[in-house]
């Protein structure tokens, strides 16, 4: 049998393999530890701070995804020095972020009574939608910086690069190399971004137009290809061209050999 | 910018969804698991569980966003009867609705039903052949094969497996007695060295090539890509050998070469598990690295060192798609390469293997299944009397009813069109006026047919040449299962009712196939081989009865992570990977091997070789993908040609080309990339109208007639913009 080292979380005896993480061991042990940035699919990084705990003998407060359980340590995942840490984290985020569609995120508002409105007077951000291509859009005024998006993108799963983090600060933001549009970056518009993003700042397009009452024809018709075949004039193009060579009736256009 | 009304409006709602369904992908054979996030009926997100053992939770742009083409208003939802009656060699492609007219299934079906027994009547059961259908399930393609054998007791029956992996199929077969991928894929981070050829794996099974490159990028895994075009792959490659198309044989042989010349064979394995090996080996002598140098234009050293990483490695695996099959010789080139896995055991272990990768999402499913001309289900020859015996004890066909001919494959059903020959055809699916090589042919051959029935959702190329057309299902509409490449039979699951009139493939085939025994009833003196299921699950029992493979293969069991034939019986578990201890056919065989070029060869007319495939965005001959949103991604078909020869043809970047061989010629963009290597020129063969399939040469394999897609003669000269068939749809793409 595996080697196990012994801890205890909220009072609770936990005996789990050497180098799982404090949050894994706690998942396990049945105590729910918030997250935002964690993602079963991508390595956890610590960005986003929701997963702090109270460590005995720790100065600061530790972020679980990413820390190795300490043979013997007690660890508390709801102090209120840890509560305050979130609350303040999703105050700031819900001032600065449109969170509306961030179920996950406003549930947490919820329980740790997150009051945004405390942050008035500061910076929000609220960049325009980016339409740039026909499988996804970008609505980065949702984004709360966890690059799921761009670790899965990189070496978590696809190896693409297409999308990265730019700026510094408060300007920071997720981008392009470039701020090249998507098409000419090296995407290969697999969603993978889109399945992990936490806030609706990444949606399936035809997700983004059923929100907006369109019907399932109706967003084929709304396709560049389609646009393209009615032409300019009215009518459509029922001739598919040049492998056939049409039958009476059949408005060919195109003769290919 | 891509739609109307992307700015999103005050007060929309954010979408949740009414049900979650959970099934498998439509498009390619790794069979990724999908969760359809739906709102009244219309799929509008599609995500994928993170424990999915196929994929892992990750989708391809196909699998992810590929689904417009289920709504699409072109989709034709109710069955259709041609307004002209058309006569052979007068048959004509009606793509506009007009020349057709609506009509109840009842009047389609007795019409299909009277045209074919009146043609079967007189003309007996070689005039009646099908096409099954790849993208179909195992129920519906086991359901045609059985209404073409048990009532038109007609072997005519094949699919787009022949226009695929034939070569490898019958090299397989030959062998080692067993033609599907021998190992599971994710088994990739198990190999410590693993070769990839014929195949673009990042763009025509995505998912995999996630896996590959994860296991040199985090395993330490080194991988050998063999391949005439400088894939994606090639960037975690520790060695590319470009060879020129059609020189496979040289190059594997010349390893092959290597390896018993320094010694580096497994001689336990090669005298416990093989035979014929030394008329094999003494075959090898004159493929030396030099030789297969000159011929392939793989440096010497190259192939001396992929042989020695090879046959080194603890744990070694081959994949290859169709760059090897699709080949006057892929019977051979696919030959090669298991003799190198023979030669050094790398097969038989975890890790290890010889794995075609099948391209449809269940064209493993359909062989399986029984659309092959060659053999019942389960790969039992049709010329086998006690094959064919139980299956007319399982069909209650009298004995020796069944028809003990091989019958006609794909491209030669075709051929035969004509009078004494094959006189009506029924296409599940299918769509040879894109798919087969030499399209001018293709389309001369359908005109001849008398009687043309086409199963589809839209008015295909070959579709509209029909005289009725029975709508179909899609696969978000019906319930069954897919086989994918590494064999794992997975569910399928109706997300909602089709639209419409459509009705899925296998209650359509059942209604038609009661029909008919209703008219030829009599004749045929018995009462029916059965066509009344209660749904899918017990289709697949009555297959598992006489498919040994499938015996353990029920619904019940299918829930989650599938099972992986051959499942032997109701508590087999499964079989991840094959060979273990024995080959099915005993010992694997060795087979001598010579060289044989490409039946056509560059030269001063035609200087360019061209090949063909496909790209991540589209699918085959594009009936679901540009339908979809997919098309707006990659809207033209593009030549990719090198820049030196782009400069030697006088052809500049995106300038339009008119590309021809001695068959037709197309007119598209030139792409200028180092992709294509010196004297290659690649065409995707998605689009139809700039079909590379009009200028392939239809050249078979001895063997498995196959034709040869890999590989023809081709001119390029600069051509006008107003040519083009779409000049306007561009779009620039940053990927590789």
């Amino acid at each position: 049998m595996a080697e196990r080292i012994e801890l205890t979380i909220d009072g609770r005896a936990v005996a789990v393999e050497p180098g799982t993480t404090i949050l894994e061991a706690a998942r396990r042990a049945g105590i729910d530890i918030p997250v935002l940035c964690y993602s079963k699919r991508t390595t956890p990084n610590g960005l986003c701070r929701m997963c702090v705990v109270e460590v005995e003998g720790a100065r600061g407060l530790i972020a679980s995804c990413l820390t190795p359980a300490a043979a013997g340590s007690r660890i508390h995942t709801e102090t209120e020095r840890v509560v305050r840490a979130r609350r303040t984290m999703l105050e700031m985020l819900a001032f600065s972020v449109d969170l509306s569609e961030a179920p996950d995120l406003q549930a947490l508002m919820d329980r740790y009574g997150a009051r945004p409105e405390r942050f008035e007077g500061g910076a929000r951000r609220r960049p325009a939608p980016i339409d740039d291509n026909p499988m996804y859009v970008r609505d980065y005024a949702k984004c709360v910086l966890c690059w799921r998006c761009v670790q899965v993108c990189a070496e978590d799963v696809q190896f693409t690069f297409a999308l990265n983090v730019s700026g510094r600060g408060h300007e920071t933001h997720i981008g392009t190399a470039f701020g090249r549009p998507m098409p000419e970056t090296t995407c290969v518009f697999c969603g993978q971004c889109v399945d992990v993003c936490p806030t609706g700042a990444l949606k399936p397009r035809r997700e983004w137009l059923l929100e907006q009452g369109m019907s399932a024809e109706a967003m084929m018709q709304a396709t560049m290809t389609e646009k393209r075949k009615r032409g300019p004039a009215l009518g459509g193009d029922e001739s598919p061209g040049v492998v056939g060579r049409g039958g009476e009736g059949s408005r060919q256009r195109r003769d290919p050999s | 910018m891509w739609s109307a009304g992307a700015e999103k409006e005050a007060g929309s709602a954010v979408i949740r969804p009414d049900r979650v369904v959970t099934t498998v992908c439509p498009y390619c054979g790794v069979g990724c698991n999908l969760q359809l996030h739906l709102r009244d009926d219309t799929i509008y997100r599609v995500t994928s569980p993170a424990e999915s053992v196929v994929n892992k939770g990750n989708l391809c742009v196909k699998g992810r966003f590929g689904y417009d083409f289920v709504y699409h208003p072109k989709r034709v939802t109710t069955p259709l009867i041609r307004r002209t009656v058309q006569a052979p060699g007068r048959r004509t492609q009606a793509f506009d609705r007009a020349e057709w007219r609506e009509a109840t299934w009842d009047e389609a079906l007795d019409l299909v039903a009277a045209r074919l027994a009146e043609i079967y009547r007189r003309d007996g059961s070689n005039a009646l052949a099908a096409y099954a259908c790849a993208k179909a399930t195992n129920e519906d393609n086991y359901l045609l094969q059985k209404m073409f054998r048990a009532i038109f007791r007609s072997n005519h029956i094949d699919h787009c497996t022949r226009l695929c992996h034939a070569g490898s199929v019958v090299a397989l077969q030959m062998a080692v007695g067993s033609s599907a991928m021998s190992n599971t894929a994710a088994e990739v981070i198990h190999n410590d060295v693993f070769i990839v050829t014929g195949s673009n794996t990042t763009e025509t099974h995505p998912i995999i090539a996630l896996q590959m490159k994860a296991a040199v990028e985090k395993h330490g895994a080194r991988l050998i890509v063999v391949d005439p075009r400088r894939i994606e792959m090639v960037n975690w490659a520790a060695l590319w050998l470009p060879q020129r198309p059609g020189t496979d044989v040289p190059v594997f042989s010349a390893m092959a070469h290597v390896i018993l010349k320094e010694g580096l064979v497994n001689e336990a394995f090669i005298r416990d598990r093989t035979e014929g090996f030394e008329a094999f080996a003494a075959s090898m002598d004159k493929f030396t690295p030099e030789y297969a140098e000159a011929i392939s234009g793989v440096p010497r050293d190259l192939i001396v060192r992929a042989a020695r990483l090879y046959a080194g490695a603890r744990n070694a695996a081959i994949y290859w798609a169709l760059g090897i099959p699709e080949h006057s010789h892929g019977t051979d080139n696919a030959m090669s390469l298991i003799h190198l896995a023979l030669l050094t055991g790398h097969i038989g272990r975890q890790g290890t293997g010889l794995n075609p990768l099948r391209g449809q999402n269940n064209v493993q499913g359909a062989s399986d299944a029984g659309a092959m001309p060659w053999h019942y289900p389960g790969y039992q020859r049709v010329d086998d009397e006690q094959a064919a015996r139980s299956f007319e004890d399982g069909w209650d066909v009298e004995p020796g009813g069944l028809n003990r001919t091989p019958g006609l494959t794909t491209t030669e059903i075709l051929s035969s069109v004509g009078p004494g020959g094959v006189r009506a055809l029924y296409i599940m699916g299918e769509n040879p006026m894109m798919s087969e090589p030499n399209l001018n042919h293709t389309r001369r051959q359908m005109e001849q047919l008398e009687f043309l029935v086409a199963q589809d959702l839209f008015l295909t190329e070959s579709a509209a040449y029909a005289d009725v057309f029975l709508p179909a299902a899609s696969w978000a509409e019906k319930d069954g299962t897919f086989t994918n490449t590494d064999r794992r039979v997975q569910l399928v699951r109706r997300a909602f009712e089709p639209r419409g009139q459509a009705r899925p493939d296998s209650d359509i085939v059942c209604d038609l196939a009661l029909r008919l025994e209703q008219r030829l009833g009599t004749g045929l003196g018995r009462r029916t081989a059965g066509w009344s299921y209660t749904g899918p699950a017990q289709v697949l029992e009555e297959m598992g009865r006489l498919v040994p493979e499938y015996a353990g293969v029920r619904y019940a069991r299918l829930e989650g992570e599938g099972l992986q034939v051959p499942v032997w019986d109701d508590s087999h578990p499964g079989t991840p990977f094959l060979f273990e201890g024995s080959f099915p056919r005993g010992k694997a065989k060795f087979h001598p091997l010579e060289y044989r070029p490409a039946v056509e060869m560059p030269d001063d007319d035609y200087p360019f070789i061209l090949t063909t495939g496909r790209v991540l965005e589209h699918w085959h001959g594009g009936a679901m993908t540009r339908q979809s949103r997919l098309d707006d991604l990659y809207p033209e078909a593009v030549a990719e040609i090198h820049p030196a020869d782009a400069a030697r043809a006088g052809v500049a970047e995106g300038q339009a080309v008119r590309v021809s061989s001695r068959r037709g010629s197309v007119v598209l963009r030139a792409r200028l990339t180092t992709k294509s290597t010196l004297g290659v020129v690649f065409i995707a063969f998605h689009f139809r109208e700039a079909a590379a399939n009009l200028l392939t040469i239809d050249a078979l394999d001895p063997q498995a007639k196959i034709p040869e897609y890999k590989a023809c003669a081709v001119r390029v000269v600069p051509a006008r913009e107003e040519e083009l068939p779409h000049p306007e749809a561009r779009l620039a793409r940053g990927r590789w």
